[in-house]
């Protein structure tokens, strides 16, 4: 077990948004000016925080207290850091995120969430798995092989309630139960980390800070159904999560709660990492076994199931990375206590990517229940920049926009369903009313039309005629009836589709047409975008008034569309204007806007 | 691509094989060895000669059919040689309401490339992805390893500087 500490900690939240942030550089400069300082510190990495938009944050912890996680810190921060927080013990009050002591100006962002599956996100450093078991990783694990039956896991599980986290929401207790009964001794579990949707980053963050709960997940449903070999299906784009995941299984290993007699019990369970390779088809369970057993990814027909028959032509359990980590805690707190949170359908919890115009963006955890507008408005602050809420997108490409009007629907499987998006993986990109949803319904068909593998005409076809048409009525060509043959063409792909990619690729264009059908009609009818956003039907036009004739514009201006002597305002020539937007970008005083 | 097909053929002659001998043999023939001898063999490449694929058809015993069905198939597989910085640029969701359109245009602007193309001096190859998955920074394009977050149209020309300039001032 990992002594306690009677150092202060210093941790720098290492996820991808992290680093992408700048966080390793503000690493470097720690190091460099710790050792500087002579400070007797322990420097450490962690995970994901969350707080995606105040990266790169960094947590100090005295001993036996809670941490104090200050954002934003850039290395210019680091000297005032060390020197005021960490060897005076002084709160630097204005780069507080979250204090020890409830106080801070992100502790809102915390205040109604529920971390069950991120429990350990952005508190241990995901590459020690001492930390992960002096949190009581590894616990459930040892709760199960010290006597439960594979019938009393399952139990457990099912009595959690807990339901797919990929998106499906199929019950989990009873995914394993079918794969458990089914005929044969050479069996294996799949975790799907193949996240694909755009928008959704929830499993890569929980793989790159805590793999382990991931890991006993996968052991304990090994263990249950009777297989002794799993793979994990990862994104080669997430190669930090690869990494840590490598040196996870390692670390467990080594430990003996992975591989050969684990816990000295007569239980044995490998696991084998599988690199993606980039296509989107591949979240699909069929086409992922395919992909695995190195073929082209394509889904085929089911069934048989793949519990029936799956990887390599035998009994397959697959579950998403979610839905894995929440198992360690339901058999070390009980079904019970699982089920105690949410709805009647919808038990637990669910972890969420929210992003878009939203102020505070970033990775959330929520019980089932609350309704969109609160994690909005609660969780998420508000819309950006005193702009209007117009719709929530769920579920990325299989999903749908919910109107402001269903806001306040609540967060659960059907509940979801019922106003025509998906729960989908947790993608939830919130849209004001700058954004055309004509436009956001042709870059989801966009997608998944590159993304379909080719194998089902209609969605092969069908997405490609339907992007067809949503280009056109973006670009002012749309022409009366254009929204009924939309509405054809997606019935009969749902219908015609083998598996969920095409089955659900129309969902952006018919919950767009059901509940911004206005917005379409005024593309087609009057050839405009009320959100001006689609670039054929706007124009940019420099406001007289506030133009002073500095020629930054002009100057800036790619194609020579803007005119004008110093001192007199500039006029843009609509005819030469690409609609680039690179004046407006660079206009200082607001002088340019879009009519 | 405008490249003629002797530059492409020249360039399939000058393979380093050995290094493709190298990965089949670390990875033995199970069925699943494929994808991650594709990945492997484009780790030491950067791309996948045609010359490649044939030999890992040959190492593996599979159909130089299959080999170019499945690098075909995937995303992450290229067919053509690709420039020293590869940049990507994110038109994941948050990133598209965000303005990426704009990025993409102003990248194929200062590169005078279009998307998917390398520059003419090998420098730089344009890419879009669906979601590199840091959406709080949108728009973001990355340049190798690096994200560089809440681009506009004129942030673009002093991120490239920064590379041309690390690369002996272009």
């Amino acid at each position: 077990m990992a002594q306690v500490s009677q150092k202060i900690r210093i941790s720098v939240g290492l996820g991808a948004c992290g680093i992408a942030a700048g966080a390793q550089k503000t690493l470097s400069a720690l190091e460099e000016a710790i050792a500087a300082r002579a400070l007797d510190v322990d420097l450490s990495i962690t995970g994901c925080m969350g707080m995606c938009y105040r990266e790169p944050l960094v947590e100090v912890r005295a001993p036996g207290k809670p941490g104090v996680v200050y954002m934003e810190i850039l290395p210019e921060r680091v000297p005032r850091l060390l020197d005021e927080a960490v060897a005076k013990g002084q709160l630097i009050q204005e780069w507080v995120a979250t204090g020890d002591d409830g106080g801070g100006s992100e502790q809102a962002f915390l205040a109604r969430q529920k971390r069950i599956v991120l429990r350990n996100c952005g508190h241990i450093n995901p590459e020690e798995i001492d930390e992960y078991l002096a949190a009581g990783g590894y616990q459930a694990l040892r709760k199960v092989l010290s006597g439960m039956s594979r019938e009393q896991v399952i139990e457990e599980v099912k009595r959690s309630g807990l339901r797919g986290r990929g998106g499906a929401g199929f019950p989990t207790g009873q995914k394993w139960e079918f794969c458990a009964k089914a005929p044969g001794t050479e069996k294996y579990i799949i975790c799907n980390a193949d996240e694909g949707d755009p928008g959704a980053f929830m499993d890569r963050s929980v793989l790159e800070s805590d793999p382990h709960s991931v890991l006993e997940g996968m052991v304990i449903a090994g263990y249950a159904i009777g297989s002794n070999h799993g793979y994990i299906y990862c994104r080669a784009e997430y190669p930090i999560a690869i990494h840590r995941l490598n040196i996870a299984i390692a670390q467990a290993e080594k430990k003996g709660y992975l591989g050969e007699r684990i816990l000295g019990k007569d239980f044995s369970f490998h696991i084998t990492i599988k690199e993606g390779a980039g296509a989107f088809v591949c979240g699909e369970e069929t086409a992922l076994m395919a992909s695995i057993e190195g073929k082209r990814g394509m889904p085929r027909l089911r069934p048989p199931f793949p519990a029936i028959s799956g990887l390599w032509k035998k009994p397959t359990n697959i579950n998403n990375v979610e839905t894995f980590a929440n198992v360690p805690w339901i058999i070390t707190n009980g079904g019970a206590a699982y089920a105690a949170m949410g709805t009647e359908k919808s038990k637990g919890t669910k972890v969420f990517a929210l992003a878009g115009k939203v102020r505070r963006g970033g990775l959330v955890e929520v019980p089932m229940g609350m309704t969109l507008r609160q994690v909005v408005e609660e969780v998420g602050g508000g819309i950006l920049g005193g702009r209007k809420l117009k719709g929530v997108q769920m579920g990325g490409p299989s999903g749908g926009c919910i109107p402001e009007s269903l806001a306040d629907t609540p967060i659960d499987y059907d509940s979801i369903t019922k106003t025509g998006a998906i729960m989908g993986s947790g993608g939830m990109v919130v849209i004001d009313d700058s954004t055309c949803m004509v436009d956001v319904a042709r870059f989801f068909l966009d997608f998944t039309q590159k993304e379909s593998c080719g194998k089902c005409t209609f969605c092969r076809v069908g997405t490609r005629r339907m992007l067809e048409i949503l280009q056109r009525i973006t670009e002012g060509q749309g022409r009366e009836g254009d929204i009924e043959t939309l509405e054809a063409l997606a019935k009969n792909i749902k219908r015609g589709s083998l598996c969920g990619l095409g089955q659900t690729a129309p969902n952006p264009v018919l919950t767009t047409i059901r509940y911004f059908r206005d917005e379409y009609e005024a593309h087609i009818k009057e050839k405009r975008c009320p959100a001006k956003a689609c670039r054929k039907l706007i124009t940019y036009r420099v406001i007289a008034e506030k133009c002073p004739g500095c020629g930054v514009c002009l100057k800036v201006c790619p194609v020579k569309a803007i005119r004008g002597d110093k001192k007199v305002p500039h006029v843009i020539d609509p005819a030469i204007c690409t609609r680039c937007g690179l004046c407006m970008d660079k206009c200082k005083l607001k002088a340019i806007e879009i009519i | 691509m405008t490249e003629c097909a002797c530059a492409q053929r020249l360039l399939a002659q000058d393979v380093d094989l050995t290094q493709v001998d190298k990965v089949i043999a670390a990875h033995g023939s199970d069925s699943g060895a494929l994808i991650p001898v594709l990945q492997k063999v484009q780790d030491a490449l950067g791309w996948l000669p045609k010359a490649a694929m044939d030999r890992i058809a040959a190492g593996l015993r599979v159909p130089a059919s299959n080999v170019y069905g499945v690098a075909t198939f995937y995303a992450q597989f290229r067919l053509k040689p690709v420039g020293k910085y590869i940049i990507k640029v994110c038109h994941g969701t948050a990133c598209h309401v965000a303005g990426a359109t704009k990025i993409t245009e102003a990248f194929e602007r200062e590169l005078s490339v279009k998307d998917g193309e390398t520059t003419a001096d090998r420098m730089f190859t344009l890419e879009s992805v669906a979601c590199l998955g840091c959406c709080s920074l949108a728009p973001v394009a990355m340049v190798q390893k690096e994200a560089h977050g809440r681009l506009t149209g004129d942030k673009v020309a002093k991120v490239l500087a920064e590379y041309r300039k690390a690369d002996g001032g272009k």
